[in-house]
């Protein structure tokens, strides 16, 4: 039995650009992603004091999944388990890696800190947005050379088939020294972006990927 | 076009049974999954004290494959000096697991799966720049070599999901199959240990002062490992007559929702990623092979999450305390050891456990026995929150 599936919101963070279901919702005055972001988590009034000590790719990620679950409570519509966490980047965590690294280089100057080191992980993102909205559900991290449209429609179909997930949070969430590109889906059996319903299917998250903001 | 017609497929297709055909290990204890679990049945272990002040300026407890012994294995399949240490060790268990088999290897039926935390990291030493040579730092890169390596027809799919990636990668796999979509998936789990991971553990403090000791009263810490286990997972039992079929099951990866380098003290996500798996078995639980690190925080939360989930009475090994944690590794390594116990009626002791030390009254194997199980529960936990369950059977 195959289910029809909607994507019910999407976020995409880039080029000092936030936008969430079809709105351009902020446009940053900084470059640097480091300032950006924090101009974009003030203009949105977070309140989320843990934010200011992730790494940028979960600082990304995090403010992506902010923006695409406004007003909604997951955990209540689907309960604890619900709801999947499905990602995938290519760079994984090489950027806080880097950062990492570099704090060893130097046996003479050797500060290894475990507050770094936790980051070097890319599913640590994951755990950000699962303490964030209280999501307890499927989790996975991939990595891929580009933004594979095709394996996360395949993916995310099968886990709502197979009863994994009843929601599913989906997406590309990509930091590497200067550049980021971030776009999350939800998914969703019912529901609507505010122009009409859009299914999940490749051709529709190619098109929302490929929006040029 | 034909990305339409793939999903057209799967709706005429039903597959429930997943087969695990062929496997290897490759650690410190052998290059064969035989070599490996003889050593362990005998009782050995590969974690030794080491001096490599590549690693660390301090000698280490750690599970070390020999360097000379895997680039002489690997030149016999290629250059070793075009391939690094990891990329050797993941050719190297490929190679081992597809030679007991007649798979085919063309075509768009069949996936590589790798699971790894950290891949080729140690290239970042001196050059935290990424420049093209060093576009071995990604590890899609690390896929596609490998896809190369083989000549395989599809992308190779990586998996990075912390100390679970490797169970993720097999459910991952599992689930593919069963929706139709491959007919055979290599999996393959790797890790090489390097100053990165040995000084961010240690930074932890994480680390134990001598061979990890899972689940006793006395344990202190991790010690790590490196190694590599490969499953090739099929829809077709007969890829491999001369085995007793042991197949790969449902399965869940969850989050704890609660902190991200800490395990949750009740054990949430674990004891989800439990329930979710153990919703489609009926029958009893033989036998559950833990992630059992032996640090004081995991043992502790495994056993609540096993006991919450009404399973304390059910005999509960973890084999760290022969290969130590080879973080994207280890789930596949176990996983082949799992296959294999539940093959061979055998349940294998908890190397380095004598006295119970977590609070739950929990069923620890502290010997190597026979038993006639048929199935196992593989459970794993890691950093981020992540927890990952499956069960395998014949």
């Amino acid at each position: 039995m195959s289910v029809s599936l909607h994507i019910s919101n999407f976020c995409l963070i880039r080029n000092n650009h936030v936008m969430a279901g079809k709105h351009l919702l902020f446009t940053g005055k900084e470059i640097a992603f480091q300032d950006f972001i924090k101009e974009a988590y003030q203009h949105f009034k977070i309140g989320y004091p843990k934010f200011y000590k992730m790494d940028n790719l979960s600082k990304l990620g995090f403010m992506a999944a902010e923006l695409l679950l406004k007003d909604r409570d997951l955990n209540r519509d689907y309960g604890k388990d619900g709801t999947g966490i499905i990602l995938a980047n290519a760079a994984a965590s090489l950027d806080t890696d880097r950062n990492y690294q570099i704090s060893i280089n130097d046996r003479n100057n050797y500060f290894p800190s475990p507050s770094v080191f936790v980051y070097t992980l890319p599913n640590i993102l994951m755990g950000e947005i699962s303490i964030r909205h209280h999501l307890f559900g499927e989790n996975a991290f991939f990595i891929q050379k580009k933004f594979d449209s095709l394996f996360m429609v395949e993916y995310v179909t099968q886990l709502f088939e197979k009863q994994i997930v009843a929601c599913c949070i989906t997406g590309w969430v990509e930091m590497d020294a200067d550049q980021y590109d971030a776009v999350l889906f939800l998914v969703e059996k019912t529901g609507q972006l505010n122009d009409g319903i859009t299914i999940f299917n490749v051709r529709n998250i190619d098109d929302i990927y490929c929006l040029k903001i | 076009m034909e990305k339409e017609i793939r999903i057209d497929i799967r709706k005429l297709v039903f597959v429930e049974d997943v087969y695990i055909v062929s496997d290897n290990i490759i650690t410190n204890l052998g290059f064969t999954t035989e070599e490996n679990l003889d050593q362990v049945v005998s009782g050995h272990t590969g974690i030794k004290l080491m001096e490599d002040e590549r690693i660390s300026p301090e000698p280490f407890y750690a599970s070390m494959i020999d360097r000379e012994e895997l680039t002489g294995r690997f030149s016999m399949l290629g250059n070793p000096e075009r391939y690094t240490r990891f990329e050797q060790l993941v050719v190297c268990s490929v190679h081992d697991a597809l030679l007991q088999t007649k798979l085919n290897l063309a075509g768009r039926r069949v996936l590589f799966i790798l699971s790894t935390t950290k891949g080729n990291v140690e290239m970042l030493k001196d050059n935290s720049r990424t420049s093209p040579e060093n576009n071995r730092l990604y590890l899609w890169e690390s896929g596609e070599i490998i896809r190369s390596f083989f000549h395989f027809t599809n992308d190779t799919l990586v998996v990075s999901n912390a100390c679970v990636s490797g169970l993720v990668a097999i459910l991952t796999g599992a689930r593919l199959i069963r929706a139709g979509l491959y007919d055979h998936i290599i999996v393959t789990g790797a890790e090489i240990l390097s100053e990165f991971i040995y000084s961010g553990f240690s930074s932890f403090k994480s680390l134990s002062r001598g061979p990890c000791r899972p689940f006793d009263k006395t344990r202190d810490g991790l010690s790590l490992g490196e190694g590599a286990g490969t499953v090739i997972l099929s829809s077709r039992p007969d890829l491999n007559p001369e085995r007793e079929p042991v197949l790969a099951g449902r399965g869940f990866s969850s989050n704890d929702a609660n902190h991200i380098s800490g395990p949750s003290r009740t054990g949430e996500g674990l004891y989800i990623a439990i329930q979710q798996t153990l919703k489609h078995y009926k029958g009893k639980t033989d036998y559950i092979s833990a992630h059992g690190t032996a640090t004081p925080y995991n043992d502790e939360m495994e056993a609540v999450a096993i006991t919450r989930s009404g399973l304390q009475d059910v005999p509960v090994n973890s084999l760290k305390g022969y290969w130590g944690h080879t973080l994207g590794a280890a789930g596949v390594i176990e996983s082949v050891a799992a296959v294999h116990s539940i093959r061979n009626r055998m349940l294998i002791g908890t190397k380095g456990f004598l006295e119970p030390g977590v609070s739950q009254s929990i069923n620890v194997i502290a010997q190597t026995r026979s038993e006639n199980i048929s199935n196992c529960l593989k459970i794993a936990s890691g950093f981020g929150g992540c927890n990952a369950a499956i069960m395998y059977y014949r």
